[in-house]
């Protein structure tokens, strides 16, 4: 077999990497290239280049630098008895693509990831040295996320941080029993600790320095994970608790939920039938509403008794017909915490109610111009000009809501 | 009275500086809004006889909030000719009613905010969507890119590109103006036509190949990806071409990748198997014969469902031929994380005090009474839980086999819960602290309370003495053994 070309180790590697849900380039500390004149920059929220038609966005050239693996993990079309075409960059192919595709606007930066050949750290050493190569060599300001893998050393995790934006450290699978079932020689134990090795290195450079009243630049965008949804049995409940115990935990700055999707020569063992979408998206929203809106866990989930998040309606919503006794809220008067509980108002509106009410009182309409849909909220507010009456407690709130079912298509 | 009208004259579409000048004057002498005429350039001499514009009184002042005037400043870059008088109007309400911009459900407030997002929408997808396209090598390397915007957005945007692509020489064109970097200096320039910009680079190839093998046939969500890159972008993106086949054909894919069977593993498999995975199981552990293999027994303890959550098996601390040992009651998010007992802000307190009472803490071995992290998730934080009599009961265990193989002269159990392990017994402390408890096996325990209780008193004063008190429980420690 002769060797591939370049642009057939960037379909074999991308395509090892399309699983990935993580594409995202933000959070992390301004930067240019101004002084050095180098290229690059950025500036704390991410650039999406372009969509494939799966919906998501492309900000990231995201790729593998080998799809060599020596783990066997049951979900991951790179486990080491696939049989799919292998192939492995050298370090300058891909500080070059970089390079290539940055100068040309088409990407924010480089997402690497690999599979493990021979050590973890011969592995991680490697990625790390494309990270160096592109920011000191070549004066590249752009953003880097690097996928740490977990066996690898301290000393590799602590020169990661100092080159990438952002470092993750896959969960792979909500529990325990998760992992060992399907990625056997995966450790939930030594992946656990490596995030918390992560947490402790970052908390450590955001201290000034007793000298300088610098902070040293340690991965500034923080750490994510990602977790594979609907390969194994754990519920939504298990999912968001797992969560949160990773967000207080580890202080992640993003969970991302991947919708288990089937891969080529797939293994039995899995459920080969089209990624759970609407349930990976359900996840992504209850996610929202702990990060941002104040939810405990245990208040998403309670009222399902199987654990799983209504497919139908969007947790807020699910969470409000149960708890019908707390609505309507008077938008004039409830205090921030119950209008972020509100269907249908997002924080952003929220934060505009609380400005009008310092000068004047909302009238429905007011709130009708601040919202997307006013139908979707009426029945959960008070204002001038409005009271739902007897609409919160009537039986068929649910089906005024929700929307009627679609013809379900034939494939 | 009849009204007078005046035409006001803007040098350009975004000329920002010339609007304000004109709004101040018109604004400070009362005119009001639908009074004024706004045209860019010379125009047609319609209005030529209008009055010319007033001078401002002399002394007025103007103030208005910088909110406005940022949004102003984006806003003026929208297409809609209505904008200038738009922004005359908020300007005019704003001097009678100053709170006008926090009035988010206003009209004409909704109206500034969605051109500011259509022009900040604008910007963005220029932002993304700008596609450089190589020319010249070495020394005449240039980047030239075409592009079409909603919005008179390009001055306003060139920014942005020179601190992203300062090492560059490099032009983008656009029908309404085009902005050239050489490296050291911008020049905004008039407009282009599609012609003058190069269409193809050689990386392209490279760039559509990246674009169909990260698609996941199996994911397809049309409608969400041209909500974000809509239609009207595609002619100018090198990859936006494959976009209707891929679609096409996303549904034969993905069926493909469900009904592939199986395969027998890689011949490579075994031979990976055999070299990284076929370490021999590890024997059943016997009783450990020292406090480092005990601690790595401890690793993966199973006794009771806290390591679930845990992060790690906080052990024990210290020489295995120390005199003394002192019981904690759990590890707390910051042992949790680092792994090893009393580094959190009770262990600075514990520190602090042996310190003073002359007790090096080199000498002692510390440890808890529950080895994992018992803890409530709450946003970024984990609340610290008490640990149950079951989980105190399955961690004893432990605190029994260090107790054993490191066979102190006395054990110092701080707290109740570490009394409890120690005794089997609920105690109460605070009536019996200072108190020396020996035990059946013959063990001394000295009773005392838990540094983060000395955290947890609110009034100063009190919290000094409490602190008083627990150095002093500490001075009779040292006296006891005479370390």
């Amino acid at each position: 077999m002769s060797a591939p070309s370049l642009a057939q180790k960037l379909a074999i590697l991308a395509d090892a990497a399309k699983y990935d849900a993580s594409c995202a380039s933000s959070g992390g500390a301004g930067r240019n290239s101004l002084k050095s004149k180098g290229i690059g920059s950025t500036e704390g929220s991410g650039i999406c280049h372009s969509y494939a038609p799966d919906g998501r966005c492309i900000s990231l050239l995201k790729i593998l630098l080998t799809n060599f693996c020596i783990y066997d993990c049951v979900y991951c079309v790179n486990r080491s008895s696939s049989n799919v075409r292998r192939a492995r960059f050298t370090i300058d192919e891909v500080v070059n693509l970089t390079l290539d595709f940055y100068k040309r606007n088409y990407i924010e930066g480089l997402f690497l990831s690999s599979g493990v050949i021979r050590s973890p750290d011969e592995t991680m050493a490697e990625m790390v040295e494309i990270a160096r190569r592109l920011r000191i060599d070549h004066a590249f300001h752009g953003y880097i996320h690097l996928k740490m893998i977990p066996e690898a050393s301290r000393d590799l995790i602590a020169q990661a941080g100092l080159y990438a934006d952002r470092l993750s450290i896959n969960v792979e699978l909500p529990t325990d029993e998760g992992v060992k079932r399907l990625a056997p020689q995966k450790k939930p134990e030594t992946i656990r600790v490596s995030m918390a090795r992560l947490r402790e290195k970052i908390e450590e450079k955001s201290e000034p320095t007793m000298r300088t009243k610098k902070r040293q630049r340690f991965a500034p965008a923080g750490q994510s994970t990602q977790m594979i949804v609907g390969a194994d049995a754990a519920t939504d409940s298990d999912i968001l608790s797992t969560s949160a115990r990773l967000y207080s935990g580890y202080h992640l700055r993003r969970v991302y939920y991947s919708a288990f999707s089937p891969i080529p020569d797939s293994s039995s063992a899995l459920p080969l039938v089209r990624p759970p979408l609407m349930r990976e998206h359900r996840l992504y929203q209850a996610d929202w509403l702990m990060r941002f809106y104040g939810f405990e866990r245990n208040e998403i989930v309670a009222g399902r008794p199987d654990g799983m998040l209504d497919l139908d309606i969007d947790p807020k919503l699910a969470w409000a017909l149960v708890n019908r006794h707390a609505f309507p809220l008077d938008v004039n008067r409830a205090p921030r915490e119950m209008l972020l509980r509100i269907p249908g108002i997002g924080t952003k509106v929220v934060t505009r109610m609380l400005d009008i009410r310092r000068y004047k009182r909302l009238r429905i309409e007011d709130v009708a111009r601040l919202c997307q849909s006013i139908a979707k909220v009426r029945p959960f507010i008070v204002a001038d000009g409005w009271s739902p009456r007897g609409m919160t407690d009537e039986e068929n709130l649910r089906g005024r809501l929700v929307p009627a079912p679609k013809q379900l298509s034939l494939f | 009275m009849s009204p007078v009208y005046h035409t006001v004259r803007l040098a350009s579409e975004t000329d920002f500086d010339g609007w304000r000048d004109a709004a101040r004057r018109l604004a400070l002498n009362e005119i009001e809004p639908g009074a004024i005429t706004w045209q860019v350039g010379d125009g047609d001499d319609l209005f030529s006889d209008a009055t010319p514009l007033p001078e401002a009184p002399p002394g007025a002042t103007m103030n208005v909030p910088r909110d406005f005037v940022e949004k102003a400043k984006a806003v003026i870059c929208h297409r809609d000719p209505a904008r200038f008088g738009l922004l005359y109007r908020i300007l005019f309400r704003l001097r009678s009613e100053p709170h006008l911009m926090k009035i988010a459900s206003d009209p004409d407030i909704i109206a500034l905010r969605e051109h500011e997002k259509s022009v900040r929408r604008d910007i963005h997808k220029m932002r993304a969507f700008v596609r450089f396209v190589k020319v010249g090598q070495g020394e005449d390397e240039r980047f030239v890119a075409w592009f079409e915007p909603d919005h008179y957005i390009v001055e306003r945007n060139a920014d942005f590109f020179v601190r992203r692509f300062a090492g560059m020489r490099w032009t983008i064109l656009t029908p309404h103006a085009s902005a050239d970097w050489d490296g050291d200096s911008l020049v905004i320039g008039p407009g282009a036509t599609r012609a003058d910009a190069p269409l193809e680079d050689a990386a392209n190839d490279l760039w559509r190949t990246y674009f169909t093998n990260i698609f996941n046939p199996a994911r397809l969500k049309v409608k969400a990806m041209q909500a974000e890159m809509p239609k009207k972008y595609w002619r100018n993106l090198p990859e936006a071409s494959l976009i209707p086949d891929l679609i096409k054909n996303a549904d034969r894919s993905a069926r493909e990748m469900l009904e592939r069977m199986p395969t027998m593993p890689a011949p490579h498999h075994a031979k990976v198997q055999e070299k990284h995975w076929s370490k021999p199981e590890e024997h059943a552990p016997e009783d450990a014969t020292s406090i480092p293999e005990l601690r790595r027994q401890a690793e993966s303890c199973r006794r009771c469902p806290l390591w679930q959550d845990a992060t790690q098996t906080v052990f024990g601390e210290g020489p295995e031929t120390a005199e003394i040992i002192f019981v904690g009651e759990q590890p707390g998010d910051q042992e949790d994380i680092a792994g090893k007992p009393f580094v959190g802000p009770a262990g600075r307190v514990f520190d602090e005090v042996i310190d003073e009472a002359g007790i090096a803490r080199e000498k002692l071995y510390v440890t808890n009474a529950v080895k994992h992290f018992k803890f409530e998730p709450r946003g970024k934080r984990r609340i610290h839980q008490k640990p149950n009599a079951g989980e105190v009961k399955a961690c004893r265990w432990w605190i029994d086999h260090e107790i054993g193989l490191i066979k102190p002269a006395l054990v110092v159990a701080m707290g109740a819960t570490a009394a409890q392990s120690l005794l089997g017994k609920a105690i109460p402390i605070t009536r019996m602290r200072g108190e020396i408890v020996t035990r059946d096996d013959g063990v001394q325990v000295f009773l005392t309370i838990h540094p983060s209780f000395i955290l947890r008193i609110r009034e100063p004063d009190e919290a000094q003495a409490e602190r008083a008190r627990f150095v002093k429980d500490m001075q009779a420690v040292k006296a006891l053994m005479g370390v």
